[in-house]
């Protein structure tokens, strides 16, 4: 490899391959796009929900929540973990990245599958949410879309196996993986495990939708798709968790406590994720209790295990660094002497905090076989995964940026009193909509519902005011989050276009 | 540091006592969680059905349809009202959008409820029990049911089911 394709970061000695820092940038660039367009969309979302102000109508509502999911949990998410596995591995192992030509294959299936996917949407082709269950049909270039952006994602997983193998062989590194290298693997083979879950339903519908071969099972179906849909929350976890412990190096010179712990658990992420996905399927017919319960319990709280001990092993290296800058009186002088004016660190706590304790708690009770028939595709189901996937692993990624734009863009982070904010402003209000949609559902308020009170139907339904109240605080906390995470999407911006270039 | 290769003999690290202690809590609570569900269905008065047949959509319709004309009592808002006696094979069928029929049923007797789609995916919500159960068509979810308080009590399908998805409703009474 000609020595002209790299340069020396200045802060961290990373070499690091310019074709490889391309796709990081364009990968991540286009990821914040997908959250500007997805937060839009969720601020249709809230301002419907809160019934007093039913801004969209029914239709326009069911069709923009669809898309919400997919820019959302899909593209956003899927693109930034893109440019997370190749800098998890050409930048922290300091090596070349395998074929950037695949990658370029990658960002193009991807990029292609989501337009592809978000028109069909958008033409009122596929009102049919992310989940899609069959018999609801969509256009067959719906499914087309998704079975595109998935190909790209695998094809993105193989350049970062490929790299792996390129760094060992040519050794710029010694030893076993860095751990966040190790983490991010962790995430590419559950990414394999899950789109392949993805290929296997998506491949057929999309063929039963071109009215080639005929409709698989509604059951079937739905067992097959929580392979995809569920486990690739898990990809989200890994490529979160390391992020978590690539900030706690990069804000207070975090190193991991115990290195054979931190990667078991990863390991455990692996091994026992993908049979728990059936827990969304704990009130359907088709499955025997003995099957609910140990697909749900015992393999699912391995899993659970493994986030228990980052939740230890996170705050306890970050608590070891900052002792060792001196901060050592009482027992929680560390604490309060964290920075908490970066956004990097505030974000990292903030992220822990939410998707461990509002995500991942209210997970495990949720996925609980009988606690299960009373949350059931109430509003407990998202405000569960707005915890965990968007003020964790979102808030995560967004803490990660305000490091990326200096190391891999090169420039000064621009407006940084409002970064100081930003992640506090979003990962609060994110925390208010998840406990508020958390409450509604309680009350029995279904999710992916235009209406609540039963209008045009039969029968009158009636949830309260208490209900209404609850449904306010989710809609004014969901306002105040999409304005944290429109700054964020303006300070990365104003990065690009006038941040002060930072010389190599 | 997370970014750099670990020490040689990284594997060979012992583990602090506080980390123990603390996976040690962590790994007996997840146990005890899950033993949690099989033991509420050994003592536990409300669990998921684990009873189910397929059916194809036509023979759950035409079964629902004999069930609604045997029982018919009246009709609430263009919904027909069945009072089937105690004990009986009794029959829901979620539909873009609606469930049918309205079911009068007697305090303190058991039903066998076959619960079940003749079109695409929906769920069964009971208020204000909030309580959730699958309607998927070809299948028939079997709940054994007792109902324990009086009144009327509102259903609601709580999986998108087509842009009439929040119009879609219906009613269980109680009679005590």
């Amino acid at each position: 490899m000609a020595s002209g394709n790299f340069r020396t970061c200045p802060t961290t000695g990373f070499k690091i391959h310019i074709p490889a820092q391309t796709l990081i940038q364009t990968n991540a660039v286009t990821a914040i796009v997908f959250l500007l367009v997805g937060g839009i969309l969720g601020l249709g979302m809230v301002l419907t929900r809160w019934q007093a102000v039913h801004l969209l109508n029914d239709e326009w509502f069911y069709r923009l929540l669809t898309l919400h999911g997919i820019a959302m949990l899909v593209a956003w998410i899927i693109f930034f973990e893109m440019a997370v596995l190749y800098f998890a591995s050409a930048i922290v192992l300091s090596s070349r990245l395998a074929a950037p030509w695949a990658g370029w294959l990658q960002y193009v299936l991807m990029l292609g599958g989501a337009a592809l996917t978000a028109v069909q949407i958008l033409l009122g082709n596929a009102d049919v949410m992310f989940t899609s269950y069959v018999p609801l049909q969509a256009n067959h270039l719906y499914y087309l879309g998704i079975i595109l952006f998935a190909v790209g994602a695998i094809v993105g997983c193989i350049v970062f196996f490929a790299t792996l193998v390129v760094a060992k062989t040519e050794g710029t590194y010694k030893g076993s993986l860095p751990l966040v290298t190790f983490g991010a693997a962790a995430a590419a083979i559950i990414a394999i495990a899950t789109l392949s879950h993805g290929a296997i339903v998506f491949i057929p519908t999309w063929l039963w939708a071109a009215g080639i071969i005929p409709m698989m099972d509604a059951e079937v179906y739905r067992l097959l798709f929580w392979g995809f849909g569920h486990s690739s929350q898990q990809i989200n976890v890994c490529a979160m968790v390391s992020v978590w412990y690539l900030l706690g190096t990069l804000t207070v010179g975090a190193k991991p406590m115990n290195e054979k712990v931190c990667r078991t658990a990863f390991v455990f992420y692996i091994l026992f994720i993908n049979i728990a996905s059936e827990h969304h399927l704990l009130t359907d017919p088709g499955l025997s209790a003995a099957h609910k319960t140990w697909n749900t319990g015992y393999f699912m709280h391995l899993a659970v295990l493994a986030s228990m001990i980052h939740a230890f092993s996170i705050p306890g290296c970050i608590e070891v660094a900052l002792r060792k800058k001196g901060y050592t009186r009482g027992a929680f002088e560390w604490l309060k002497k964290a920075p908490w004016g970066n956004p990097g660190f505030s974000a990292l706590a903030l992220s822990l905090f939410g998707f461990g304790f509002l995500g991942g708690i209210t997970g495990v009770v949720y996925g609980t076989e009988q606690v299960n028939i009373i949350a059931h595709n109430n509003l407990r189901i998202p405000g569960h995964f707005h915890a965990t996937v968007v003020a964790g692993t979102t808030l995560a990624f967004m803490g990660i940026t305000y490091y990326v734009l200096p190391l891999i863009f090169r420039r000064e982070v621009a407006f940084p009193g409002l970064a100081k904010l930003q992640p506090y402003i979003f990962g609060i209000a994110m925390y208010v909509v998840s406990v508020s949609m958390m409450f509604a559902g309680g009350f029995g308020v279904s999710r992916r519902s235009w209406d609540m009170n039963g209008v045009d139907g039969p029968f009158q339904v009636n949830f309260g005011p208490i209900v209404d109240m609850a449904l306010a605080i989710m809609g004014i906390a969901g306002v105040v989050a999409c304005i944290g995470g429109a700054m964020y999407c303006i300070i990365a911006v104003a990065t690009l276009l006038i941040g002060k270039k930072i010389e190599a | 540091m997370s970014v750099t290769s670990p020490q040689p003999g990284w594997w060979n690290t012992p583990l602090h006592k506080e980390e123990k202690i603390w996976i040690t809590i962590a790994f007996v609570w997840c146990i005890l969680i899950t033993l949690a569900m099989p033991a509420w269905h050994l003592f536990g008065t409300q669990n998921a059905a684990s009873e189910y047949y397929k059916i194809s959509t036509e023979d759950f319709g035409f079964l629902t349809d004999a069930f609604i004309e045997k029982y018919t009592v009246g009709e609430d808002s263009g919904v027909p009202v069945v009072a089937p006696p105690a004990g009986a094979d009794i029959f829901l069928r979620g539909q873009q959008w609606g469930w049918d029929p309205v079911l009068k049923l007697k305090q303190g007797s058991t039903y066998r409820l076959h619960l079940s789609s003749v079109d695409v995916n929906h769920s069964m919500s009971l208020l204000p029990m909030n309580m959730n159960f699958k309607a998927v068509p070809g299948w028939d979810n079997v709940l054994t049911i007792t109902p324990t308080s009086s009144g009327s009590f509102n259903l609601i399908c709580n999986e998108f089911c087509g842009i009439g998805h929040h119009s879609m409703n219906g009613k269980i009474i109680v009679d005590s």
